[in-house]
């Protein structure tokens, strides 16, 4: 058993139906904004994720936003790190960095290639991938040393997550995916959108063998148009149920566009209660980039 | 095989105006194999200069040919372009029709005579579409891992190079980069279960020694 060094582990393990949620750090000079998103998610999640260039976007550094939330809004962070903008030296720098602002929880990802995003003509890094990500932190908090043997001054307290598609298809190669990174160690799984609730099920059937906590990723959405991108444009792929699509679009077309938002808060608020009472999710991870004022409510409708 | 496209015809003649006596010189390897620069492509080009130079430059240009069996051999390259190169001495130029290493091991051999790359190399790879369609197949990454990924190599078919793939980003087999193209991973786990040795995509790999492809590199024997 390892030590718990977190409130959202302890939590995780407690047995208790865990709520985290996602931030990010914008292309923005502006702490304040992303303190005040903190304060207002405060009361309702366990911790907030602060992503890393996401979409390949190059934003401020999610290491800062993670210790701000930490230290001026006292909510835990789950600091994200992709591969694809730092080789092995600056991602170890950046962890170093991190266990000494007390970051706990570290979410590891592969990441979306350069061309997606606001810099396309960027050379993509990927020294490391998601798996040898959580070999080195294993490393570090295991043995107190890097990649390549040398020892590290003080301690390393990190709980490590993974990212994980459940809508993947096929899902037997995701799963497999999951499986070597088990193997390596890891603590949680925070997954991609889902919102089928038969998806998420075979999921966690499928996952259950590896005994480790799996927040379900819950993603609203404010338009058909996003609606319509999840399904067609989202790297990994997202499926969402035909009757689930139609009760977006009746609502688009009978009260207009706010509408749409509306009626996701109730889907999303249904599909957490039916995880809470008929699967073994350790929670639910919500993601509403840019309208996360919705999260509050979602959390209240659901519990 | 080495894969590689013949430059514009523009650019060569722009690179070769200035001489007035040119060695074209083939490669019966991977460019000849290509139709890129063997013993046809020399011949065209030959004529197609002669006619250019007279037309656009207003100039009679004395045009040599030869093509080698391999452009990279420098014994080859020493033994038989040597009397050519006598031939061409006077205000003359090499354009070679070879890859990058043909190109430099003739430049090597005559480190005297301006060579003009008439071709690009673009990578290592093998036609796989009868219509002429190439695709990248090996990185020369030194630490060959084949054995282990049923014989597709994702350092070089996966679009971020993983050795624990796929990415989160593959959608029903296909690469989030291209979705035209197949997941290098998701072929490596529909072979690895056809051979039945899943085993090996569970495997975990560490991070490479990049020590190993660092250019430039050198290979002593052993």
């Amino acid at each position: 058993m390892r030590k718990i060094y977190s409130k959202l582990m302890e939590n995780l393990l407690s047995g208790k139906f865990v709520y985290t949620a996602e931030i990010e750090a914008g292309k923005t000079t502006n702490l304040e904004e992303i303190v005040e998103k903190g304060r207002m998610l405060k009361n309702y999640v366990t911790a907030i994720n602060v992503t890393d260039n996401p979409g390949a976007c190059a934003h401020m550094n999610p290491l800062i936003p993670s210790y701000v939330i930490q230290r001026d809004v006292g909510v835990e962070s789950v600091y994200q790190i992709t591969c694809r903008d730092r080789n092995r030296l600056a991602i170890i720098s950046d962890l170093l960095a991190a266990a000494a602002l007390g970051i706990r929880n570290v979410l590891v990802i592969t990441g979306d290639h350069v061309i997606f995003g606001d810099n396309p003509e960027a050379k993509p890094v990927f020294d490391l991938d998601s798996a040898t990500l959580v070999y080195l932190i294993r490393k570090m908090v295991d043995e107190g040393v890097d990649l390549a043997g040398n020892k590290i001054e003080g301690e390393v307290k990190f709980h490590v997550g993974i990212a994980a598609n459940p809508n993947a298809v096929p899902l037997e190669l995701e799963i497999l995916k999951i499986a070597r990174k088990v193997r390596l160690g890891i603590d949680f799984i925070q997954t991609q959108c889902v919102f089928d609730i038969d998806v998420a099920k075979e999921f966690l059937r499928e996952v259950r063998k590896f005994n480790i906590p799996v927040l379900i990723g819950i993603c609203p959405v404010r338009s058909i148009g996003m609606m319509k991108w999840y399904i067609k444009e989202c790297p990994g792929g997202i499926k969402i149920p035909a009757d689930m699509q139609e009760r977006l679009i009746a609502a688009r077309k009978q009260k207009g566009k706010k509408a749409v938002l509306e009626k996701s808060i109730e889907i999303s608020a249904e599909l957490i209660k039916e995880l809470r009472k008929t699967t073994n999710a350790a929670g639910v991870h919500i993601m509403a980039i840019g309208f996360e004022h919705v999260i509050p409510k979602i959390i209240e409708h659901s519990s | 095989m080495i894969v590689l496209k013949q430059k514009p015809l523009d650019w060569i003649l722009e690179a070769a105006r200035n001489y007035d006596n040119i060695l074209i010189v083939g490669c019966n390897g991977c460019s000849g194999i290509y139709q890129v620069g063997g013993e046809k492509q020399v011949k065209n080009l030959k004529m197609v200069l002669e006619m250019a130079f007279k037309i656009r430059f207003g100039k009679n240009i004395n045009v040599e040919t030869c093509t080698l069996l391999r452009q990279c051999d420098r014994d080859l390259v020493a033994s038989s372009l040597r009397p050519l190169v006598k031939r061409i001495k006077e205000n003359g130029a090499i354009i070679s029709l070879a890859c990058g290493a043909g190109v430099q091991t003739v430049s090597n051999v005559f480190p005297k005579v301006v060579v003009i790359p008439g071709c690009d190399t673009l990578f290592v790879g093998m036609r796989t579409k009868e219509l002429g369609e190439f695709n990248e197949l090996c990185r020369a990454c030194g630490e060959c891992i084949l054995f282990e990924t049923g014989g597709i190599c994702p350092v070089t078919r996966c679009a971020k190079g993983l050795l624990n793939g796929p990415c989160g980003g593959m959608r029903e087999g296909k690469c989030e980069v291209d979705p035209t193209r197949d997941c290098a991973w998701a072929l490596i786990y529909e072979r690895l279960k056809a051979q039945g040795r899943l085993d090996l995509f569970l495997k975990f790999r560490p991070p490479r020694d990049h020590r190993v492809s660092a250019s430039p590199r050198v290979w002593r024997g052993e």
